[in-house]
Parts: C-alpha cells; structure tokens; sequence
C-alpha cells in the first residue's frame, strides 16, 4: 500500500513543531473568523493568505486549511448560541440548535454541533485519503476535452443543483468568467477588456474579487441589520460532553445519510450551504418525530453540521485531483497553490507527493486538534461577539483592507475590493449566488486554455466533446444538469395538467 | 424590489454587451492558428445578455398581481450609506496617506458615530490597531503596507 507509506510521512511532516504550531494558529484564527460576523470561511482565508507567502507550501496549506476547518467550527457557535449563523453553512443550525439553547441544553448543542463536524470531516478525509488517488490516477488520461467537459459539468451542477433562478446563477457565472478574461491574453498576446487603462492589465484578481464579494458586502449587510446580540452562555464541561457523546451514536443513521448527502454535495460543486440545508430536510422527513424539528430536537443539529463539514472537507477532494475546487473557499486555497508555485492539477499527485499527503494528514490530525480546542475555547469565543459592531467592524474593514493591498502590492485593488463589495452587497439582496462567480473567476483562465486547446484539436468542432465514450458521458451528465431546472420544470406543468393543481403549501 | 431588479438586471445587459463588443474588437472568429482572444468570451458575453434578458422577464411576469418585496427600508440603506460612505473616504485614501494614518482616522470615525464612544476607548482603539497591524506585518511578516507623507517624517 504506497499510499499509507506516504500517508504515514505526510504525518511525519505535519508533526513537525513549526507545523504542528502553524496547525493551532489556523485553528483558533479560523474558529474567530467563523465567529464574527462580516468574516467568513473565503474572504478570512483570502485575507491571510499573504502572510504565508514567506512559509514553505506544505506549511502554508496546513494553515490555511486548519483556518477553514477552524471556520466550519466556528460557525456552530453562534447559531446555538445568539441564533446568528457565523456562515452561510451554519443557518440550518440554528432551526434546532438555539431553540436546545433556550431551552438551557446549549452545551449539549454544541456539543453535538461539534462532534458532528468532527465526524461529517473525518469521513470525508477517509474518502480523499482513498478515493483522491484513484481519481487524480485515472485524471491523468485527461485531454483538454475532457478537462473541459469536467469543468462544464462542475458549472452545470450549479444550475442543475441550486436552489434560486437558474437564470441568475447563470448571469452570476459567465459574469465571473468574463471578469476572469480581462487582461493580457497569453496565448494571443492580446489585451482583452482594458480600454487603455494599465491597473487591468494584470486583470482582475481573484482574491481582491473573494475579498470585496463576501467580505465587504457581508460587512454592509451586517449594518443594515443593525444587529443587537443577545445570546445565551454556555460553558462545556467534561460531564456533559461525556453524556452527548452517549447519546449521539442512537443517530448513526441520520450521520451516515448525512455524510453521504455532504460528499456527494462537496465534490460536485454545490457547496457545504445547499449540504446542510438537504441533510436538515431529509433528516425531518425520514424522523419518526419530524413535527418536532424546530422546537430544539438533538437530531436537528446534527444532521446540518455533519453534513457541512463533510462537505467542506469534500470539496478538496476535486481542488486537489482535477484543480477545480468545490466551493469558494478551495478556490481560495487553489489561487494559493498558484502563488506558491505549484500547478493543481493530477499531475499534483505524482509531482508533490509530500505536499499533497501532508495535506490529507494535516486534515485528520487538524480535526482532532479543532474538536479539543473548540470544545474548550467556546466561553471565550462567545465573548468576542459581545465585541460591539461599532468596534469590530471598521477593524474588519481595515483586515480586508490590507489582505486586498498585500495580494500585489497594489493600492488601486482596494478600491477594486470597495467595489466588489458594493456589487456583492447587491447581488446578495437579488438572490444572485456568489459562489458559482467567484469559482468562475477563478477557473475562467483554465476553463478557456482547455476549452481552446479542444477546439484547436478538432478545429473548431464542438464534435470534440462527444468523441469518445469517456468524454460523450462526462458532457452528457454536464447536459443533464444543466437543463435539470427544465426539466423538473416541464414535468410539474406535466403533472399539473394531468391533476387538480395541489393547494400551495407552506415553504418549509 | 422591482425597480431594483431591473436596473441590475439592465446592468448584466449592458456589461455583457460590452464583452462582446470587446470580443468582436479582438475577433471572435478563427485565425489560421486556431481561435481568436474574443472567441470564448464572445459568447460569455452573449450568455450574459440571454440570462439577464430572461430574469427581466421573469421580473415583469412576477410583477402582475403581486405585491413588491422591499430591498430596503430608508433606514437600512441610511444605515448602509453610515459604513459606506466612510469607507470609501478611507479607501481613497489610502493611495495618498498611507494606510495607517486613515486606519486610525476611520476607526476613531466610526466609533465615535456609530458606537457613540468617549474619547477614553476611542483612542486606545483608535492608536493601538494600526501600531498592531505595523508590527505583524512590516516586522513580524515583513510585508510592506502602503505608507504616506506621516510614516516618511517618521523615517519610514
């Protein structure tokens, strides 16, 4: 098995002490991120991204993904406790996890909100640590057709899986793509989108765009709310830890459907949000006591949070097999191993061995040393929301500010980060998603290179994409969701002309 | 709402029209070595304006015999425009002053406007962020942060 050989030297590595402290930092730093409101998983990886430019790559994604496992724990905290969720991902954890709170189970909550993130994580790093080689294996017979149809499908299933107008995740998308073309066209040597001015020569950066998007906007949208935060306290201890975990494993079918809901969701890019929201609903539908989600039942957490964090750790499975991350903060973590020097990609897994399994070791070990910090840092972090926003935010804002600056060491990308920002901020109000935007950008430059190189192979014949049986099923399926909108669309007219149209229900 | 997203959606339009317009200007077409720099963004651009046209569709059917949802109330946008406006100052500001005399500025504003504090935490806050944000990352991560006519004075 050479794959535990290397697993086992991708532990030797990340047991290092500079490792092994870089691991801590990104936790508890991720745990604040994934707290405050204003700083999520994407744009707070975004941000310190420039502080691991002087580390060596494999310390550097060691910090920067315990950052992010450090937010997806984060994010519990706060919806149990001040029923605001710290990320997008956390919103189905407040359904049941503040009313446990209210009813003074909130340690419980959180206990079970954490140990099933640890759980949801460490089922989706046994799938990397097994699936991902085989994968990045059978990726490497890839041409640029195929790499095209991979990268058509992964856009594909954010139409076909989204959850608002699929009109506008596809206005969202080709605007992310188009941003990602502006500048000097390498293979033509053409400028693209400058109109003469020489700051978009460079284009648009893609951190600069993560940061303005989902930071600023978040940070607008926070004033609006005008928030007050009244939340419950909660100090864990040994006993009721020991007591949930006594509990939990009467769950183990809502975890396995969980887990499975979170990988299937994190690999194709639909994101940890649209996961949790999916295992909340399948897990009311198929309780015997569904009529009691929402007042504060156990299972109620335990089905988002476990789907999230398999979800968010799935979605770098396809970042480090194919180079097309599965949600905005691995794409984050992908224009990281750009900055560092290395090439995503298959070829990553022959390549960079010792950085890609100190990765994969990293995340078991990560998610351990997470769990324990988080389950005993929660009165701590609580006390940081108490922060008023009068304070915490223009700090926020100065953050983003100088993770904007030190991307290029260029003052005019923080007035390209304000405007994203604004433009984010109204996007969000009109239900335009962000995600499939950011991922564009982010891809735009691979997707068209791969794009290019097909049509010059079969000049200039969209044939290229079905010429072989690999190729035709991975478009079909691309197809397939791409019109999956149409096509639940024409079966309810379908139905609704055969039967009496249903009284219209109450949104769940 | 409505209003709202019409003028977005208006906006998509014409942004995707100037994609093409660009992609057309670089040539969309084929050259003897295979496709032109406008060739794929070409029909990003067209997508965009083919989205955008059926959202406003969208918008104007949905709008017979319903009543509008708010995008915001005036208080939520007065409320927005307190962070916004502020920021932007700050933003632009920063190419000339460097970015720690207007951090201290800004969160001094803020504080004092929004959080209707004393001087007494204002300028501890105020002074303490960027003298912290010096150390990390000009010292600690050796990263230059932009700097104005104040840190020259100083030596820096």
């Amino acid at each position: 098995m050479e794959s535990f050989q290397l697993l086992f030297h991708g532990f030797a590595t990340v047991v290092q002490p500079f490792n092994l402290m870089v691991m801590v930092v990104g936790i508890v730093l991720g745990i604040i991120i994934g707290v405050l409101p204003g700083l999520g998983g994407a744009n707070g990886v975004a941000i310190l991204l420039p502080l691991t430019f002087t580390m060596s790559p494999t310390s550097a994604i060691i910090m920067l993904s315990c950052i992010y496992w450090g937010a997806l724990f984060g994010g519990a905290i706060t919806s149990v406790l001040f029923n605001i969720p710290g990320e997008p991902w956390s919103v189905a954890t407040t359904f049941d996890g503040y009313p446990m709170a209210q009813h003074g189970q909130a340690s419980e909550a959180l206990t079970a909100a954490f140990t099933s993130s640890f759980v949801g994580a460490l089922f989706a790093v046994l799938v990397i640590t097994f699936v991902a080689p085989l994968v990045a294996a059978f990726a490497l017979e890839f041409g640029p057709a195929e790499f095209f149809a991979v990268q058509f499908l992964a856009f594909a299933s954010f139409i076909g899986l989204g959850r608002g107008s699929p009109f506008k995740t596809l206005t969202a998308m080709m605007i992310g793509f188009a941003l990602a073309a502006v500048g000097l066209d390498t293979v033509t040597g053409s400028l693209r989108m400058t109109f003469g001015s020489t700051e978009l020569l460079r284009g648009f950066g893609f951190l600069i765009a993560v940061i303005g998007l989902f930071g600023i906007s978040e940070i607008l949208q926070t004033m609006e709310e005008s928030l007050t935060l009244k939340g419950k306290d909660a100090k864990i201890n040994l006993k009721v830890v020991l007591q949930t975990w006594k509990a939990l494993p009467r769950y183990w079918v809502t975890f396995i459907r969980s887990v499975v809901v979170g990988c299937w969701m994190g690999i194709t890019p639909a994101g940890a949000t649209p996961a949790s929201f999916m295992s909340y609903g399948l897990a009311k539908r198929f309780s015997k006591e569904g009529d009691q989600f929402g007042q504060g039942k156990i299972e109620g957490v335990v089905a988002p949070e476990t789907a999230a964090h398999a979800a968010g750790t799935s979605a770098l499975l396809p970042m480090i097999t194919l180079g097309i991350p599965g949600s905005p903060t691995a794409a984050v973590l992908l224009s990281g191993l750009l900055i560092w020097g290395l090439q995503p990609g298959p070829l990553l897994f022959l390549e960079q061995k010792e950085f890609v399994w100190s990765l994969i070791a990293s995340m078991y070990l990560g998610n351990v040393v997470g769990l324990l910090i988080v389950l005993t840092t929660v009165p701590w972090m609580a006390a940081i929301l108490r922060i008023p926003f009068s304070i915490i935010g223009p700090v926020i804002l100065v953050f983003c500010a100088i993770g904007a600056y030190t991307v290029n060491n260029a003052a005019v990308d923080i007035i390209f980060m304000m405007m994203f920002g604004v433009i984010g901020y109204v996007l969000k109000k009109l239900d335009y998603p962000l995600a499939p935007l950011v991922l564009a950008l982010v891809l735009g430059d691979m997707a068209e290179a791969s794009f290019r190189q097909a049509m010059l192979m079969s000049q200039g014949a969209l044939a290229i994409f079905w010429s072989n049986p690999l190729v035709s099923s991975i478009s079909g399926l691309g197809l397939l969701m791409l019109f999956w909108p149409a096509l639940t669309w024409a079966r309810e007219r379908l139905r609704g002309l055969v039967a009496p149209r249903p009284a219209p229900t109450k949104p769940a | 709402m409505f209003l709202m997203e019409w003028l977005v959606a208006i906006a998509c339009m014409a942004f995707g029209a100037v994609v093409m317009w660009d992609s057309l200007r670089v040539g969309a077409g084929w050259a003897f070595d295979g496709p032109q720099a406008g060739y794929f963004p070409f029909y990003v651009g067209l997508l965009i304006c083919a989205s955008s046209v059926v959202t406003l569709v969208q918008v104007v059917l949905r709008r017979i015999g319903r009543r509008d949802r708010l995008f915001a109330t005036w208080e939520q946008l007065w409320r927005v425009s307190e962070v916004l406006i502020p920021s932007m100052v700050y933003v632009l500001a920063i190419p000339w002053l460097g970015i720690y005399v207007p951090t201290a500025l800004f969160i001094a504003w803020f504080m004092w406007r929004i959080g209707k504090y004393g001087a007494a935490k204002i300028l501890p806050a105020a002074l303490g962020v960027p003298v912290l944000t010096f150390l990390t990352f000009e010292v600690w991560f050796k990263l230059p942060l932009p700097k104005g006519p104040v840190e020259s004075l100083i030596g820096y």
